[in-house]
Order: C-alpha cells, then sequence, then structure tokens
C-alpha cells in the first residue's frame, strides 16, 4: 500500500524528515543557532528537541564560523550533522569552512576521507528583513566543486531532497526559501528520497521553457496559468539542483519549446541564469533556438526595507507574464 | 602507554617526567623520531632545491620536541589536526617518511595520491586528519572530532596543533569556546615560534603569552618550553588524562622557534641572524634531548650514532621510494572530488 500522503507546510516535511533521518541513524544530528528550545528562527527545528535531546539537537553560541567548522569535524569523524544557519547570509562569516574545508577536503587527501554535512540556509526576500538578511547566495556555493548545492521548491521536494542529502556521502546545501516555509503540499508519510542531480518539468508546455529556481518555480507556474487563457503554452522546469546541474532536463526542452526564459530571485548578473545560457549557448539545444535567451533576476541592488521596494528587486508574476509575451511575440 | 617498571621507576625517581614514564626503548624511539622528522625535511628542502618538489613548503626544524612530546601520550585511535607547517606532527602519529615523500613528489603512492602536498599531508588512518593551508582552519574541525568522539562514547582525545598566528583567528576563539562550553575531549596546542610569517608575537598579540587567553574559555593553560621534549610530554599527558576522564579541553603553549623561514620565499629580514644562531646552537631539540638521554644514562654516543645512521638510510630509501612511484595520470584530475558512487 502506497505511503500515506498529507498535506504539509515546507517547514514541516524538513522537520519530518530530519526526524525520519535521526529515527533511522543514530549519527544523524542537528546542529544550529537557537534550534533548540526556540525551535529555530523559522521555527523548522520546532519542537525537535523536546523528542531526541539536546544532545541530538544542539544550541550552538553565536560562531558560524566555529559551528561549522564543528560540523565538518564531525562529519569527517563518522557523524552525518545536519546544520542549520539561522539566515543564509550567514554563510559569509562561514565561507572558510564550507569553502576551504568542506568542499575540498576529501580531494586534498586523495579520496581518503569524505564529508557527509548537510547545512541549511534559509534564504530569500520577502519578509521585511532588509539587505542582510534576504540575500540569495546559492550561486556563490554553486561555484564550488566538491559540493553539492540544491534548492528545494515544494514540500516534497524539501523533505525527499533533504533525506537524499543526509545519506549523501558529500556535503549537500540545501537553500529553502523563507516564503516557502509556510507554502503547503502534498508530502508522503515515511522515508522516500528525491535524487539530488535531477531537474523537474513541473508544467509541459510546446511555446516556451522557463527554468526557475525556488521560490521562482511557483511564480512561473502561476504565469503560465494567465498565459494559458493566451495561447501561450509555457514548460516549466524546477531546476531544483544548482550543482551538480541536470543538463540533459533543459536541452531536451528547449529543442522542443525552442525559447527558453531563465527566472531566479538571486542578482542577474553572474548567476544561475548565465549558467543556463551559457550551457545552452554551448550545446545542440542552440541551433533550436528561435529567438534570444532572456534571463529574469534580482536586481543589481541589495534587498530594500520598504516593502514596494523590496518586491520591485526581484522578479514577480507580472514580470514573468510580461516578458513571455514579449519572448513568445518575437518583440525581443 | 607501558613504561618503565618498578624498580627502574624507583631508580628514575628524581629525573624529569618522561625519564619516569616511558621505557628505554620508547625513549630511544623517540630521538630517532626526532631525527626522522629533521633529516626529513632536510631531504624535502635538498629536494626542493633540486627542482624534485615543486609548490612550497613550510618547515618545522627546530620544533621537533613539541611535535614528539604532544603525541607522545597518544594512542594509535587519537586523533589531530595540523598545520601547514605540519610534518613533524604526521611523522610524530605515526606517518611513513616513504609516502610522505611520494606525496610531496606528486606521486600516486602519496598519502593524498599527489592531491594534497605538503600543505595538506594527512594520515587517516594512524590519526592525522590532515594539515592544513588555512591558518586557525582545524582548530573547528578538531572540536567536530572531539564532538563525535563524545557522541559515539570512542574515548578518542583530539588534539589540535596551530601556531601563534592562529590564535588571531576567529575561528581560534570559537572553536576554544565551544570545546569548553561542551567539555569536549580536546586539547589545543598552540606552537607559538615567535612569528606569524614575519610578525612577532609582541607586535600582533595583545596578550604576553597565548595561554593567557585559556582563561577566557575556563580552561586549564600551560605554558611549556617546546624545545624540551620531557616538559611538552608531561604537559600533554596531563592535558590528555584530563579529556579522557570527560573533564574537557586544556590549551598548552609549546614556546619554541623555527631555524628556518617561513616559507620557501622568506628572506629573514624581520630577524637577526645573531637570534637564530642562538636557537640553533645553544637551544636546539634534539640535542637538549639527546644531552639528557646521555647524562641520565639511556644511551651512549654508539647508540646515537646507530640511530643517525638508520634515519640516513630510512630517508634515502624513502626518497628512492618516491622517485621510482607513478605520477597520477592527467586523465585522472577530476577523482575524489565527489565519492564515487556506484
Amino acid at each position: 500500500m502506497d505511503a500515506m500522503v498529507r498535506e504539509l507546510s515546507y517547514a514541516q516535511a524538513i522537520q519530518e524528515a530530519m526526524a525520519i533521518a535521526m529515527d533511522m541513524d543514530e549519527r544523524v544530528f542537528l546542529m544550529g543557532e537557537d534550534i533548540g528550545v526556540y525551535g529555530g528562527a523559522f521555527q523548522v527545528t520546532g519542537d525537535l528537541v523536546e523528542r531526541y535531546g539536546t544532545e541530538r539537537v544542539i544550541d550552538t553560541p553565536i560562531s558560524e564560523l566555529g559551528g561549522a567548522g564543528v560540523a565538518v569535524g564531525a562529519a569527517l569523524t563518522g557523524m552525518r550533522p545536519i546544520f542549520e544557519f539561522q539566515f543564509s547570509d550567514f554563510a559569509t562569516l562561514a565561507m572558510e569552512q564550507i569553502v576551504n574545508q568542506a568542499a575540498k577536503m576529501r580531494f586534498m587527501l586523495g579520496g581518503e576521507v569524505s564529508v557527509p554535512v548537510v547545512m541549511r540556509f534559509p534564504a530569500g526576500s520577502g519578509t521585511g528583513a532588509a539587505a542582510q538578511h534576504s540575500q540569495s547566495l546559492e550561486a556563490w556555493l554553486g561555484h564550488v566543486p566538491g559540493l553539492k548545492v540544491i534548492q528545494p521548491a515544494t514540500p516534497y521536494d524539501a523533505k525527499g531532497m533533504l533525506l537524499a542529502a543526509v545519506a549523501d556521502p558529500d556535503p549537500v546545501m540545501i537553500f529553502e526559501h523563507k516564503l516557502l516555509y509556510k507554502m503547503k503540499g502534498p508530502v508522503p508519510e515515511g522515508y522516500y528520497t528525491v535524487p539530488i542531480d535531477k531537474a523537474d518539468i513541473r508544467r509541459e508546455g510546446r511555446d516556451l521553457t522557463i527554468v526557475a529556481t525556488s521560490i521562482m518555480v511557483q511564480k512561473a507556474l502561476d504565469a503560465a496559468a494567465t498565459l494559458e487563457a493566451e495561447g501561450i503554452d509555457v514548460e516549466v522546469v524546477d531546476l531544483r539542483t544548482i550543482r551538480p546541474m541536470d543538463k540533459q532536463t533543459v536541452i531536451d526542452s528547449v529543442k522542443k519549446t525552442s525559447r527558453l526564459m531563465c527566472v531566479y530571485e538571486a542578482v542577474k548578473t553572474l548567476g544561475i541564469g548565465a549558467e543556463v545560457s551559457a550551457m545552452i549557448a554551448e550545446s545542440e539545444a542552440f541551433d533550436y533556438l528561435d529567438a534570444p535567451i532572456v534571463r529574469l533576476g534580482g536586481a543589481e541592488t541589495p534587498i530594500p526595507y520598504n516593502p514596494e521596494l523590496e518586491k520591485a528587486t526581484v522578479p514577480q508574476v507580472p514580470d514573468i507574464i510580461s516578458a513571455a509575451r514579449d519572448l513568445v511575440k518575437g518583440v525581443r | 602507554m607501558a613504561g618503565a617498571s618498578k624498580a627502574v621507576a624507583d631508580s628514575r625517581a628524581n629525573l624529569p617526567f618522561v625519564y619516569r614514564q616511558y621505557s628505554a626503548e620508547q625513549l630511544k624511539q623517540v630521538l630517532y623520531k626526532m631525527y626522522l622528522i629533521r633529516r626529513f625535511e632536510e631531504g624535502a628542502e635538498e629536494s626542493y632545491t633540486r627542482g624534485l618538489i615543486h609548490g612550497t613548503m613550510h618547515l618545522s626544524i627546530g620544533q621537533e620536541a613539541s611535535a614528539m612530546g604532544i603525541c607522545m601520550p597518544l594512542g594509535e585511535d587519537d586523533q589531530i589536526t595540523s598545520t601547514h607547517r605540519g610534518h613533524g606532527h604526521c611523522i610524530a602519529k605515526g606517518a611513513e617518511v616513504k609516502r610522505m615523500f611520494a606525496e610531496f613528489f606528486g606521486k600516486t603512492t602519496g598519502y593524498c595520491k599527489g592531491r594534497g602536498g605538503s600543505m595538506h599531508i594527512a594520515d587517516v588512518a594512524k590519526g592525522n586528519l590532515g594539515a592544513n593551508g588555512i591558518v586557525g582552519g582545524g582548530i573547528p574541525i578538531a572540536v567536530g572530532a572531539a564532538l563525535s568522539s563524545k557522541m559515539m562514547k570512542t574515548g578518542k582525545v583530539v588534539v589540535s596543533f596551530f601556531g601563534d598566528g592562529a590564535n588571531n583567528e576567529g575561528a581560534f576563539h570559537e572553536a576554544l569556546n565551544m570545546a569548553a562550553v561542551w567539555k569536549l575531549p580536546v586539547i589545543f596546542v598552540c606552537e607559538n615560534n615567535g612569528y606569524g610569517m614575519s610578525t612577532s608575537t609582541a607586535r600582533s598579540t595583545a596578550v604576553k603569552n597565548i595561554a593567557d587567553r585559556a582563561a577566557a574559555y575556563s580552561m586549564p593553560g600551560v605554558i611549556v618550553n617546546g624545545n624540551i621534549f620531557s616538559e611538552v610530554a608531561e604537559a600533554s599527558y596531563k592535558a590528555v588524562e584530563r579529556a579522557r576522564a570527560g573533564e574537557g579541553p586544556t590549551l598548552i603553549e609549546s614556546k619554541t622557534y623555527r631555524h628556518r623561514g617561513h616559507s620557501k620565499s622568506d628572506r629573514n629580514r624581520y630577524r637577526t641572524k645573531e637570534e637564530i644562531e642562538d636557537w640553533m646552537s645553544n637551544r636546539d631539540p634534539i640535542t637538549l634531548f639527546e644531552n639528557e638521554l646521555r647524562e641520565f644514562g639511556f644511551i651512549d654516543d654508539k647508540g646515537i650514532e646507530a640511530i643517525r645512521s638508520e634515519v640516513a638510510q630510512e630517508i634515502a630509501d624513502g626518497i628512492e621510494f618516491a622517485k621510482a612511484s607513478p605520477s597520477p595520470d592527467v586523465s585522472e584530475t577530476g577523482n575524489y572530488v565527489y565519492t564515487e558512487q556506484a
């Protein structure tokens, strides 16, 4: 019989995945700032400390660099830590351990070790938290060989990809958009995994491929619903993993639709859109393109506090609709 | 560790710690390894000069008693994290010099299959989790290894070696604080050789002794003369006992000196010839240990000569092994970035 499927929020799905991982493997434990009795800044760990105790749900001091290093050291020596950054922005304080240590340890030591650490990063804008608590830094880490970087866009994927990350022998960085935490969706009970190297076609279409990440997947789907009424049939590819990227799914989609738009919240230049565009330009799909590739990304500014400015800084559904119309009608 | 018998111990009652604690055979083995570290680094330096080794290296010549003293009470299961000046730690923890030379020569038989070189030398099987190219990079990692030990109840003690330069990195402070809060079985060993590259501790560090910083993290801060093997080993022994008893971390400051420059690019413009000469002539750790062994009757000139010639042979064999070993194939450049999955 199939596992019972319930509606869970994205945050509940992550919490359930962490509980299952701890039930299945005594080496799994959680570390982070205020993840114990406080329940985490976004209530993702919730009451896990009551169920698993302070020895497996460890509140760290406000020491992102040291804390990340402890997680790396524990992973290196046989444990399976899941380390929560309170905000993804605080990765900047821990870059040394993530980039120089976790990512390179296996390589530098000629394959003699592995670092099965999972790091979780609440990311993105939309909460009025301003410039230092709203960034989307996933492409920074996506640039580093040795790391795997994922951005689940649904509760189902959040649970399944976290469980895949815990089972993965290498360091996996999970970027969770803060506005997704309350999003509800169907999530099966029990253990299942979603592969870390596969994009997902969330909506099939003939006229245009939109490659989106994280919260932009839902925005692209909303845009696609409106565009359908206008006779524009959009295919939405949820990239899910930015390293290693599932190139083939994107290539096949572009060959089918002949048009490509990339939609992501991070600053537009030198980001995921550039990578996807270049990858298509280098592939056999290039010959299939009927129009220039379009990137919709974040503005070239820090995230502002004012809610109207904040919204204007990142792509919204009307922006996607408008850009898609132009692209399909050949305005660009 | 099995040491001196009761009768022998009584006859040594007034001698320094190691001569009471360890057997003559163990102490001679220490001298052997101190020579092995010295000659290994001289051999590596010479090979570098001849163009057989590329890149750079950071030699610990002059700091051998520190590496050996700290590792003396450790068992094979205990773990260390090391530094860019980590050849001595690696040998002290049990590595074979032939595989170290092979690594420096970039060969597949090296400890890291030629991917790491001097700055990432490691011997995981013997508990050396690796040297580190980032000053202070290994300190939080050691705390993580100690957390593993506590959570898995393995009884392992972890030593984190670092230099005086690292004590001004944030990682040092964050890691010591967490280790103390969680009472982890870890020993922080600052090998203070007086200079972070060219900048003296007097110019870089607000406290007179780095061990003074232990007070901020409620752990014992112990200062030892890092060039006297017995002093270092005694401090390490006590710290290991404390860690194994679940009483938490210790900070040991081992005051020592590197005879060579920071790395191969160093022109030694920040210290005087007289200062270097003084440390080499009057405070060389191998000479000091050798003199004590002789004075206390553990070894004679013939025994010392035998050790020197055995070490010379092991070094020569090691270099030959490295030269004869194969280089990795360029087609394997992408190996070990990720775990190979079946």
